[in-house]
């Protein structure tokens, strides 16, 4: 065969011409187009109701806490939206497998010619779906965003996004290398190592740092805040369930990074009160050597600073050590 | 090239790169520092006595400038090695002889005892349930297993002692002070413990060196059935 011969297939293809529109051999060739929207349709009227109804309720991070419960939510809602574009490739490809295939005999080679010429309507369907679908979850989740005061997640030192609740229950998180530790300013601030919170509460945690860059993750809780040194980092929530949660550090911060988790527990109030006073008094011999609470602190100045922070002060005074110089006062 | 040869030179390739990911694993991803094992030791369910020092400078090796942990094994030999193989559900009796000197901690916390029988240690003799690191020697270093919530702070030896130890293994001969604890261990697995004292010297934060390399200033505490 010469180069410039066509190829049985090209001829099959110019001899077939459009291939969803046209016929082949056989005859009119049905449309496919509206054969996989057909498909595609019932697949996820079926299949968005049943994932809503029997895995929605499973999704991480569960309802422990009201972001929890939020983030379940607009993991759902975005799976909602996903699950039918994820459907409309995988019926697209199914069907095109099974219909093309080449061993199918007498259907026409879709290869040059007309039939492989776009179509402008599915190119601007696919674009203006595909834009609205994700400028839908820009707003959306911009939306629960503001509305669920950050979703759990860190708003720095000045958060915009507050809770309105009357009564909210400040909890240090600190990060060092390679621990958490947390300070109840409300209970005299002493420190634990220990992570208790009573249901039905608002909670707002400030997060810091005594060295590197941590990642305070509260899974169960759907909070997370990255520690850093010198900054608080406010993250909010409201408990809705009692239980376990795990906390792990979710930024890389050294050999022990793996190791650097434990666990919590949101129990009732009038437990977490008894907690509260009876640690408050078991600590007192130590929360009086702590340096006062503050949001954040100056690490400098232990004798062990490894050359980072300046060394120029007296490493034995107090107020130079862990907490000595509040970043902000509220 | 034959066929044969070309397989040769394309097999014979293989074995190096592989030999060198084995190598490379081996040497520089796994822990070298050997396991001492306590579990027999002593009599199944009796006490195990575990001691250790912690030095200033270990004096030897590729890092001879760093801080770090030994310990005795149950032949009375001291060993530059921080995996401890020891028996489920059974007391330790922990001795540590600090060498170094102390500093105020970073975080005052960890100059509370946390973890042992009692929650307290015994710092030469007496009883010590929370030590101020801002007052006297400061703490030199903690001896910590943060996942069972275990502790002991370990006070550092006057700054302005002239009868220092600096290179390992350290004799009674030289400064120190004694601490003992006891805890009982959990159920069989790996428990890291560490130091939470940033004393890597001359590294960002403290935590580099030393701190950051198993078998100076962290180990596991590995629980066996």
């Amino acid at each position: 065969m010469s180069p410039d011969e066509p190829t049985t297939h090209e001829a099959d293809s110019s001899a077939a011409g459009p291939m969803v529109t046209q016929g082949n051999t056989h005859g009119k060739e049905p449309s496919h187009l509206w054969r996989m929207v057909a498909i595609w349709a019932v697949l996820a009227v079926i299949l968005d109701p049943l994932f809503y109804i029997f895995v929605g309720p499973h999704v991480p991070p569960g309802t422990m806490t009201s972001t929890a419960e939020e983030n379940q939510f607009d993991f759902n809602v975005l799976f909602l939206v996903a699950l039918p574009v994820m459907l409309a490739i995988w019926v697209y490809m199914a069907y095109s497998l099974i219909t093309w295939r080449a061993s199918r005999k007498g259907v026409a080679e879709p290869v040059g010619g007309a039939a492989a010429k776009a179509s402008l309507g599915v190119q601007v369907g696919w674009i203006v779906t595909t834009t609205v679908l994700v400028l839908g979850a820009f707003v959306f989740g911009t939306v629960e965003l503001i509305v669920n005061n950050g979703s759990g997640g860190g708003e720095g030192p000045n958060p915009v996004w507050t809770p309105t609740s009357a009564t909210i229950l400040p909890v240090q998180v600190i990060g060092q290398q390679w621990k958490f530790t947390y300070r109840y300013p409300t209970f005299g601030g002493f420190e634990s190592s220990q992570l208790i919170v009573p249901v039905d509460t608002t909670i707002a945690f400030h997060v810091t740092s005594l060295d590197v860059i941590h990642s305070f993750w509260a899974y169960q809780l759907s909070i997370k805040a990255d520690a850093n040194p010198q900054q608080d980092n406010v993250a909010y929530t409201t408990t809705k369930e009692l239980g376990s949660f795990t906390v792990r550090c979710s930024e890389l911060c050294g050999l022990w990074h793996g190791a650097m988790y434990n666990y919590g527990s949101v129990v009732p109030k009038a437990q977490f009160m008894a907690w509260a006073k009876s640690t408050e008094v078991k600590n007192a011999a130590n929360t009086k050597l702590l340096p006062p609470f503050a949001y954040t602190y100056v690490p400098d100045a232990n004798g062990a600073d490894g050359g980072y922070y300046p060394d120029n002060v007296d490493p034995y005074s107090n107020a130079e050590v862990y907490g000595a110089t509040p970043g902000k006062s509220k | 090239m034959s066929f044969g040869g070309r397989l040769s030179v394309v097999l014979g390739l293989f074995v190096i790169v592989v030999g060198f990911a084995v190598w490379g694993v081996v040497g520089f991803l796994l822990p070298t520092t050997p396991t001492v094992d306590f579990t027999s030791a002593q009599p199944a369910g009796s006490a195990v006595d575990l001691t250790v020092q912690t030095v200033p400078s270990i004096g030897f090796g590729p890092h001879p400038t760093w801080v770090s942990y030994l310990v005795k094994d149950p032949s009375g030999q001291w060993q530059h090695a921080t995996i401890w193989k020891v028996p489920a559900h059974t007391r330790i009796n922990l001795t540590i002889l600090q060498y170094d000197s102390g500093s105020p901690l970073r975080n005052q916390q960890w100059g509370k005892v946390q973890g042992t029988t009692g929650n307290v240690e015994i710092l030469n003799g007496k009883v010590v349930a929370v030590y101020d690191s801002n007052s006297g020697n400061g703490v030199g270093h903690t001896f910590s297993i943060p996942t069972l919530g275990i502790s002991v702070p370990l006070v550092g030896i006057s700054s302005s002692a002239t009868n220092t130890c600096s290179v390992a293994p350290c004799t009674t001969t030289f400064d120190h002070n004694v601490i003992r604890a006891s805890f009982v261990t959990p159920g069989p697995g790996q428990y890291p413990w560490q130091c939470f004292v940033p004393c890597g010297l001359g590294f960002l934060f403290g935590n580099g060196g030393p701190m950051g390399t198993l078998g100076y200033m962290g180990g596991f505490l590995d629980v066996a059935s």
